[in-house]
């Protein structure tokens, strides 16, 4: 498939972008990780997209050996906890037509995905937007709920489409996260070596830059904002790595073209107006303070969870167990585990017959570097 | 998700816009687009929602590289897949 390895691959590939600028940018990265002095720095990406770009491109050929570009909470499907894709099940299984991104179809929730719900005769459909879900929910009287999922970046869609108005017959599920309170758990976790953070272009062009200085300054962390590029990516790391070299816990946005350092005004009013933070797990990490998106009470008329009675104790008295158990999605989207280190990666486990969350997602680490082929030349968590 | 679909705003018509793909023309809306638009401009778009304005002369080489993506990648290519559902998101044209 598309793994390019080498420098003079990715420049091939670069042709639009200069080949020779890509060589020169990967030369400056090398420097000046090599400048600290010390090996591994590492440094982290929160974003399903930075990794499909890093690992289709095969940027890490590129990346010095003394740099790990580590993937962190950045696949919204990945730490959507297992009682909420319960929620998404138990509402198909009473017969609410339910709306889904594709990705979500088979997370495994304790006994069933939406998939399997499906196969049994449950409604479940899936959607590329809100917007279709609340154009399908007009053509019926029945009861549909979409099942929202993403970061700040979908959860202003879904913001917008409540605030324009909805169906009667028309609710939410909201599993929407939002990412800058999961930096903070993972810079606080023990284990971490986490020296700077890449933050994602998108979401950042939502929320501005400036949501990171607080965070930078409180955990003495550097954030780079970047965009998807190949190039883009190779510019926010270097500068990220001057950071940590020079010790500054500092906010720099190499993606201004996107991003600006208050971001987008209107997109932020129609978010927080429709929803609240409040804490909540993250699959497999932890607790997250502020880290789920629920709906205000003033829509609790469009809010799933209040419109329907959802016992998910149903479900959990009889949870089987199963290969789950084995799968450590949660440490990957931790950034403490690879997808290399787990037992199941490529055998039981594959994108035919997903065990976890991680290979399900095409932003999920292990869906990733399964396609891609991202773990070559990785020198971390195997 | 988070990657996004850069488009070229056609025409605009209230609360949406008429944005070219790569040659297909969609219906994108602008609840929440971060400053006012005008045909000609280029805007980043995430699930059918314009999030940010483009001026034309800063889009560069992005409409190129995911050009490039659409036309070479294979079927089952991950982020492939993400753009084309990103343009999947979008509403086709208005027939009226
Ligand atoms: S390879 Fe499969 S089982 Fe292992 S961590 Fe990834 S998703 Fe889980």
């Amino acid at each position: 498939m598309n793994v390019l390895r080498n420098r003079d691959e990715l420049g091939a590939h670069l042709r639009f972008q200069e080949p020779g600028k890509a060589r020169e940018m990967a030369a400056t990265l090398a420097h000046v990780t090599r400048s600290i002095g010390r090996e591994p720095v590492s440094v982290m990406h929160v974003c399903g997209s930075h990794e499909q770009a890093i690992a289709r491109y095969g940027l890490r050929a590129v990346f010095p050996r003394e740099l790990d570009v580590i993937m962190g909470p950045g696949c919204p499907v990945c730490v959507t906890d297992v009682p909420e894709v319960d929620e998404a099940v138990l509402l198909a299984a009473q017969g609410v037509r339910v709306f889904t991104y594709g990705d979500m179809l088979r997370v495994p929730g304790s006994v069933k995905s939406l998939a399997d719900v499906k196969a049994e005769g449950g409604k479940v459909d899936v959607v590329y937007g809100i917007g279709q879900a609340v154009q399908l929910a007009c053509e019926t009287q029945e009861e549909c709920v979409f099942f929202a999922s993403g970061f700040e970046t979908t959860a202003v869609a879904t913001a917008a489409v409540i605030l324009a108005g909805v169906p009667e017959n028309f609710s939410v599920l909201s599993a929407h996260k939002y990412i800058p309170p999961v930096m903070e758990i993972v810079a606080e976790m023990p284990q971490t070596r986490i020296e700077g953070f890449l933050a994602a272009g998108h979401a950042a062009a939502i929320t501005g830059s400036a949501i990171f200085e607080r965070f930078a300054e409180r955990y003495k962390l550097p954030v780079v904002v970047t965009g998807f590029e190949p190039l883009d990516i190779l510019a926010g790391l270097i500068r990220l790595v001057e950071l940590v070299r020079d010790g500054r816990a500092e906010v720099a946005n190499m993606y201004p073209r996107c991003v600006t350092r208050e971001g987008n005004r209107p997109a932020q009013e129609a978010l927080w107006s429709v929803f609240r933070p409040i804490g909540g797990r993250w699959r497999g990490i932890a607790h997250v303070p502020n880290g789920n998106l629920r709906l205000r009470d003033r829509f609790a008329h469009v809010d799933a969870r209040r419109r329907f009675t959802i016992d998910l104790h149903q479900l959990w008295d009889r949870a089987p167990a199963n290969l789950t158990q084995h799968c450590i999605c949660g440490d990957i989207m931790a950034g403490i585990a690879a997808p290399t280190g787990c037992s199941l990666y490529g055998n039981q486990c594959d994108p035919d017959h997903p065990v976890g969350a991680c290979m399900v997602s095409s932003e999920g680490t292990c869906r990733i570097w399964h396609q891609y082929g991202g773990h070559l030349d990785l020198g971390y968590g195997s | 998700m988070c990657l996004g679909v850069p488009g070229e705003v056609v025409s605009i018509d209230g609360n949406t816009a008429t944005v070219d793909f790569f040659g297909v023309r969609r219906q994108v809306r602008l609840d929440i687009v971060d400053e006012p638009v005008k045909p000609g401009d280029y805007v980043m778009n995430h699930v059918g929602f314009a999030i940010r304005r483009i001026a034309p002369e800063e889009i560069g080489e992005t409409i190129a590289l995911y050009e490039l993506l659409l036309r070479t990648a294979a079927e089952e290519d991950l982020m492939a897949a993400d753009v084309r559902g990103e343009i999947g998101a979008t509403e086709g044209e208005r027939s009226a």
